[in-house]
């Protein structure tokens, strides 16, 4: 099947709904595509609470006191034009979003605040508890419900971005409910995919996240910025075994209630780690990269909790204080055969989201023309380290900036479409064939265990050295045609495609977190303690030959805006 | 513990047919735990739908669980035999797969 439109965005979550919306309102004819359904799947459902955005409704603000605080979270690595643009359109975003009615929590007579930690002041908006993502979803899938001009197609796995003459023209996909190729000519391609957290064994998002969109931006030719960045949650849900919640969820309940970390000898330990930090706000310890510090040497020292992480324990908190603080989520939890009352839960730093991503210029623009980046799919806003609540808006922010700019572009321009170009993304499809080969499912998580056993957050020249071997000897293993084990939602090819893509991702992480010989914010080497100056600098990955090519680039400081 | 899953497969195109699966789990595992892990360590074409994995955000993973409409991701594992089957009323993909979106957000079907 062949399909046209002027516009065509990868991926619907938050910032591929926003840019199919914006798109499509310019006047872009716009096709809104999702290997999985449209506004499910994806981090944004999945989003907690905290939205970061100088309203200042609960205090007085200004987007400049939060870009302060973006700034100094990204330990001087930030593109200061994109984190100037999240900070500076983040409040008309979200002043939209509550005119759709997503409900955004209020007190009195205007939106809630709250204080987060990393900012100088109240400033994250929220839904309620645990349901600020769905909203979010809920809300955009409305609007594209009234929007026109907007074909929106779920389960569309894109395998490759097309490229005629160095410009993006469209893409060819796989259609899972029915195994048949598509292909897709567009004037315009947003690559919308979210983020690689599937990549570690422990990860707070969904199973669609292994990185899609870096891989579809590295083979189409454009650069990736700033990949060794990725960000781990230190206090993500381990055990007992917890279904129906987000991995997350202890955050608020330690924010509010402060809850207590343990070891596996029931000792506190956070304060034999602390260190003097001039932006704690005094009600956590520790800091979050300081707490997966923490939590993970002690784990190496063998004082770990049974599963490997820490307890977290509340049991010096009230039942009342509990309920009154967290009413239906104690109800969750006791469905869980949870009492906090009575027993403690155990956590360990969990993959929670990417800094990193497809290098884009001040309108979303990889450095393939046509090709469009937006959310947590592009680096930079956020340098080397996100400060809390900064996803959702810069799904909203960068998205709409990708929708406007693309619709602009494809509005102004004739199809570059080839079906030559297509071809052997085409070809590759027909390949696959019924053939032996190893259970690839188990390759993905051997593949996710050796990212986070030695591409984690502490990382060696040793450790990351054996990961790239494994890496290479992984997709050699993996083959150029893929399995097939025939009919419809093909699960062998499904699992092919991901491992395509998880392999080069996990490569484009590994390389340039062993060329970094610092520790700077996300990135932390055990080798290499404490930042260096002379490595306040990005590094860009491009593919070259099918090989990671690994430059340096100078940080963007000034905010042209 | 071990659980036994008796899973409804089959196609469109082909007559339904029950293959059992043994899983060992532990307490407070779901179905959808269970279903991965027969991938993992049985028949990696069992084909079933999810995205969030456990939070019961996505809403993708219903489907018959002993002869109720429910998700597998929240239903526990438990001793004994569990029945899996299609959603009933949705048109069969592939085996636990069914076609669950709305009409106007697919790429064949539209109204």
């Amino acid at each position: 099947m062949h399909l046209e439109s002027d516009v065509l965005v990868i991926g619907a979550g938050g910032a591929g709904m926003y840019a199919a919306l914006e798109a499509a309102r310019a006047g872009a004819s716009v096709i809104l595509a999702d290997r999985s359904l449209i506004g499910r799947g994806g981090a944004t459902v999945m989003a907690q609470m905290t939205v970061a955005v100088a309203l200042g409704e609960q205090t007085p603000d200004s987007w400049e006191y939060h870009l302060a605080d973006t700034l100094a979270a990204g330990r001087g690595l930030c593109n200061e034009s994109l984190s100037a643009m999240l900070c500076q359109d983040g409040p008309a975003r979200i002043r939209e979003m509550d005119a759709w009615k997503v409900g955004w929590a209020r007190e009195g007579d205007h939106i809630a605040q709250i204080h987060a930690p990393g900012h100088d002041r109240a400033r994250c908006v929220y839904v309620d508890v645990l349901s600020t993502g769905p909203a979010v979803s809920r809300t955009l899938r409305t609007q594209l419900n009234l929007a026109s001009g907007i074909r929106r197609i779920g389960d569309l796995a894109i395998v490759d971005i097309v490229v005629r003459d160095g410009r993006a023209c469209g893409a060819v996909a796989v259609h899972l409910s029915t195994g048949e190729t598509v292909t897709l000519a567009a004037k315009s391609v947003i690559i919308a995919t979210g983020g690689l957290t599937r990549l570690y064994r422990r990860n707070s998002a969904s199973f669609n996240m292994g990185g899609d969109g870096y891989a579809l931006a590295l083979r189409a030719g454009a650069e990736l910025i700033d990949m060794e960045f990725v960000q781990f949650f230190p206090i993500g849900h381990l055990a007992p075994r917890l279904v129906g919640m987000d991995p997350i969820m202890w955050d608020p309940f330690r924010y509010k209630l402060g809850g207590k970390l343990l070891n596996g000898e029931l000792q506190e330990f956070e304060e034999d780690y602390a260190t003097l930090d001039a932006r704690s706000d005094g009600k956590y310890v520790l800091t979050r990269d300081r707490a997966t510090y923490a939590i993970s040497k002690e784990v190496e020292a063998g004082r770990g909790s049974p599963a490997g992480g820490a307890w977290l324990s509340f049991q010096h908190v009230p039942d009342a204080e509990l309920r009154r603080a967290f009413g239906p989520v104690i109800d969750r939890l006791a469905a869980n055969g949870i009492d906090l009352t009575k027993q403690l839960v155990e956590v360990a730093p969990i993959a929670h989201y990417h800094m990193g991503g497809v290098r884009v210029d001040e309108c979303m623009q990889s450095t393939i023309p046509g090709l469009y980046a937006c959310g947590e799919a592009i680096g930079g806003a956020n340098g080397a380290n996100r400060l809390s609540g900064n996803a959702i808006t810069e799904a909203f922010v960068f998205g709409a900036r990708a929708g406007q700019a693309a619709a602009k572009n494809a509005l102004s321009a004739s199809s570059h479409w080839s079906d030559a170009a297509a071809a052997p993304t085409v070809d590759l499809l027909r390949s696959a064939e019924k053939r032996d080969t190893p259970n690839l499912a188990v390759a993905v998580t051997d593949l996710q265990a050796l990212m986070a056993d030695k591409v984690g957050p502490f990382r060696t020249e040793e450790k990351l050295g054996e990961a790239i071997v494994e890496i290479d000897r992984m997709a050699s293993e993996l083959g150029a045609a893929p399995p097939s084990s025939g009919m419809s939602f093909d699960p062998l090819l499904i699992d092919w495609l991901d491992l395509r893509n998880m392999l080069q991702v996990a490569k484009a992480v590994a390389v340039p977190a062993l060329a970094r010989k610092e520790s700077r914010g996300a990135h932390q080497r055990d080798d290499h303690p404490g930042l260096e100056e002379a490595w306040t600098l990005n590094q860009i990955i491009t593919l070259n030959g099918g090989e990671i090519a690994l430059e340096r680039a100078s940080i963007s400081k000034k905010a042209s805006a | 513990m071990k659980a036994t899953l008796q899973i409804k497969r089959g196609t469109p195109d082909t007559a339904p047919h029950v293959e059992t699966f043994e899983v060992d789990f532990e307490a407070g595992q779901s179905i959808l735990d269970g279903l991965r892990a027969v991938r993992h360590n049985a028949d990696p074409t069992l084909a079933f739908r999810f995205a969030c994995i456990n939070a019961n955000a996505c809403k993708e993973c219903m489907m018959l669980i002993d002869d109720k409409i429910d998700y597998a991701c929240t239903v526990k594992l438990k001793e004994g035999v569990t029945m899996l089957a299609p959603l009933p009323k949705k048109a069969l993909v592939r085996d636990l797969v069914t076609e669950i979106a709305p009409p106007n957000e697919r790429l064949h079907g539209r109204g």
